[in-house]
């Protein structure tokens, strides 16, 4: 980003350093040991406390959700819990897992190749306008999604898209913010020289961009996996103008449906509770077992 | 089989080897000697690795966004008592003039800069804070920290925004029995209320990422230039204020920018806090706004005019915040 905001920033790495070095510069007292600790510790019960409050409520009963304390496990109920939520409305909540599967599994994974296509070609091509072209390209970061939401749902209702899984899925996976990212990352990883030395031993385009290219930058497309897939993830605003047969939905919608019905019956709060739970555990366990990828390749990013 | 040979070969056959090497040369000796002149056959190649990303861009990006432009110079007008079919009348700028004198418009906006004033300071200051304290030589357990710290952004916003709904609401929160059984009172009905009980969703949301952001920028902070603070007699809480945090203004700035742009939108949380907090109006942020005008009141000119004049306003904001930036930067 140091191109819009600070061309006085050298790009001083080409990878980032090594997280958690230590750097013993100055002898620490035990009394500032105890402050920093403390504070850090503070701070991670204001990050972890609330989902540990929703694992503990998704044990609970109906009953017991209201009234037990929130942090004391009532009547173990998480099993019938599950069993619950899974055969609601003939397991429809199952159906929205699977959306949400295709929706942000297969639409990061198809936006993340776009984009590293384009980024490669921003980075180890050249072409009439390309800086003018990516500029054009690095508007459309800034442009809020309100913009070419509305526009897009009339779009796809007069070509018979809406509520479907297309008007969905097609609009999440032009994002300009990854090519500028993928273009980044094709700076940092790959040497140009690299991809000349391959170009006079005769290999194709394509072939260096899938067999010299893209396993140099394999940290970098994982980060980029993992944020469109959260963007994805997040967007809320499209599904909810696109979508009102609730097979269709993406477990955020689903949640926010039931949500919408707990004041007229309590009884779908611990619905809420569950599948909110289970719709955040995989998504969780995704993002540890790739941590030793987006944690160097997410602070690399940010930084450029 | 020598290059020569292939070269008497020529047109005839395939495309022959010698010809990508050569040009591969030329583009090598070129980026000696800049500018060079892009060849027609990279142009060509450069063409289908941005084709899929462009068609994409145009189709659900930029069209879009002209035809946005299109619906928000027009009006739906029924024809006769209402009964007959709807007409699209040209109004020009009545739409953008309309928005622009919408009481509900502009106080969304108030709303939206509340909120930011709120949030936006609190969560970089915080960010800054939390990432400075786990740079510092005192800190242990830095692993499990930053994973503690950045679980909540995996966390979707939605399902975020429902924990924190059932962590507002009286009959199940531990929260809201603490602040009861210490004599408190709770009450969401207040403006001031909605203000913090939204600001406190996304400082949970997004305080953590921004402190593994920080923390990475600091790793890259030259050890020399610490070590020339101590030696000059700096202590740790100087060096990380005076030098450390100067030294990472360029990754300040561009969350910074991230954060305004990403803040402007606001549109779940309120949504689904509305019916706790019952100051939110269903027009209360701009992006309520628009949703409202187009998907309830189906006044789609008017929702495009709202929407375009939003779009200008962040424009405007992250120049702003991009030029106030580069200057801490200096």
């Amino acid at each position: 980003m140091t191109t819009l905001t600070s061309p006085t920033q050298p790009a001083q790495r080409t990878a980032p350093a090594p997280a958690g070095r230590r750097r013993p510069l100055q002898r620490v007292t035990w009394s500032s040991r105890l402050v920093v600790n403390l504070v850090l510790v503070l701070f991670s019960l204001y990050t972890l406390l609330p989902l540990s409050w929703l694992v503990i409520a998704a044990t609970k009963d109906s009953q017991n959700l209201f009234g037990s304390p929130g942090f004391t496990f009532g009547q173990l109920n998480l099993l019938e819990n599950l069993t619950e939520l899974f055969t609601w409305e003939h397991g429809t909540y199952l159906h929205w897992l699977g959306n949400t599967a295709l929706y942000a599994g297969l639409g990061s994974v198809t936006s993340v190749a776009v984009s590293f296509l384009a980024g490669h070609a921003f980075d180890k091509f050249d072409f009439p306008g390309k800086e003018r072209w990516f500029s054009f390209v690095l508007l459309g970061v800034l442009l809020p999604g309100a913009v070419t939401t509305m526009p897009l749902y009339l779009m796809a209702s007069s070509i018979g898209l809406v509520n479907t899984f297309w008007g969905v899925f097609l609009p999440g996976l032009a994002s300009p913010f990854g090519v500028y990212l993928a273009r980044m990352f094709c700076k940092s990883y790959v040497p140009k020289e690299l991809v000349e030395a391959a170009r006079i031993d005769g290999a194709g385009e394509l072939r260096i961009f899938f067999a010299v290219a893209a396993p140099l930058m394999k940290p970098g497309i994982v980060t980029l996996l993992l944020m469109t897939f959260s963007a994805i993830w997040n967007n809320f605003f499209l599904p909810l103008v696109m979508l009102s047969d609730s097979s269709l939905f993406p477990v955020a919608l689903g949640i926010y449906s039931w949500n919408s019905r707990v004041s007229a019956d309590p009884e779908f709060a611990h619905l809420v509770v569950t599948g909110s739970l289970v719709a955040i555990i995989p998504v969780i366990g995704l993002f540890l077992g790739l941590q030793r990828f987006w944690k160097g390749g997410l602070g690399a990013g940010a930084l450029k | 089989m020598g290059p020569a040979t292939q070269r008497v070969a020529g047109p005839a056959g395939p495309p022959p080897e010698p010809k990508g090497a050569i040009m591969a040369l030329t583009q090598a000796s070129g980026t000696r000697t800049e500018p060079r002149r892009p060849s027609r056959k990279g142009t060509l190649t450069a063409l289908l690795f941005l084709a899929p990303f462009f068609v994409l861009f145009f189709a659900f990006t930029v069209f879009p966004v002209l035809y946005s432009c299109y619906l928000s110079l027009f009006k739906d007008k029924a024809a006769g008592l209402g009964l007959g079919a709807v007409q699209k009348v040209f109004v020009g700028g009545e739409n953008y003039l309309r928005a622009l004198t919408d009481p509900a418009y502009t106080s969304s906006f108030g709303n939206i800069a509340v909120y930011c004033l709120i949030y936006i300071p609190v969560m970089i200051v915080l960010s800054l804070s939390i990432a400075l304290l786990l740079d510092s030589a005192a800190a242990k357990a830095r692993g499990f920290f930053r994973l503690a710290f950045y679980l909540p952004n995996i966390v979707p916003g939605l399902i975020a925004a429902v924990i924190w709904l059932y962590l507002y609401t009286p009959e199940i929160s531990p929260i809201v029995d603490a602040v009861k059984a210490s004599g408190g009172t709770w009450d969401l009905s207040s403006t001031l209320a909605a203000y913090f009980s939204i600001s406190n969703i996304t400082v949970w949301m997004h305080t953590g990422y921004n402190v593994i952001l920080f923390y990475a920028a600091l790793q890259a902070v030259p050890k020399e230039v610490l070590e020339a603070a101590t030696v000059d007699g700096a202590g740790p809480f100087r060096t990380a204020v005076a030098i450390k945090a100067r030294m990472i203004a360029g990754a300040v700035s561009v969350a910074t920018l991230f954060t305004v742009v990403g803040a402007m939108q606001l549109f779940a949380e309120p949504l689904l806090l509305k019916t706790k907090a019952t100051a939110i109006t269903s027009t209360w942020t701009p992006n309520m706004f628009i949703y409202d005008a187009a998907f309830d009141k189906h006044d789609f000119g008017y929702a495009a005019a709202s929407a375009l004049t939003f779009a200008v306003l962040i424009g405007v904001m992250s120049w702003a915040v991009t030029k106030l930036g580069s200057k801490a930067d200096q």
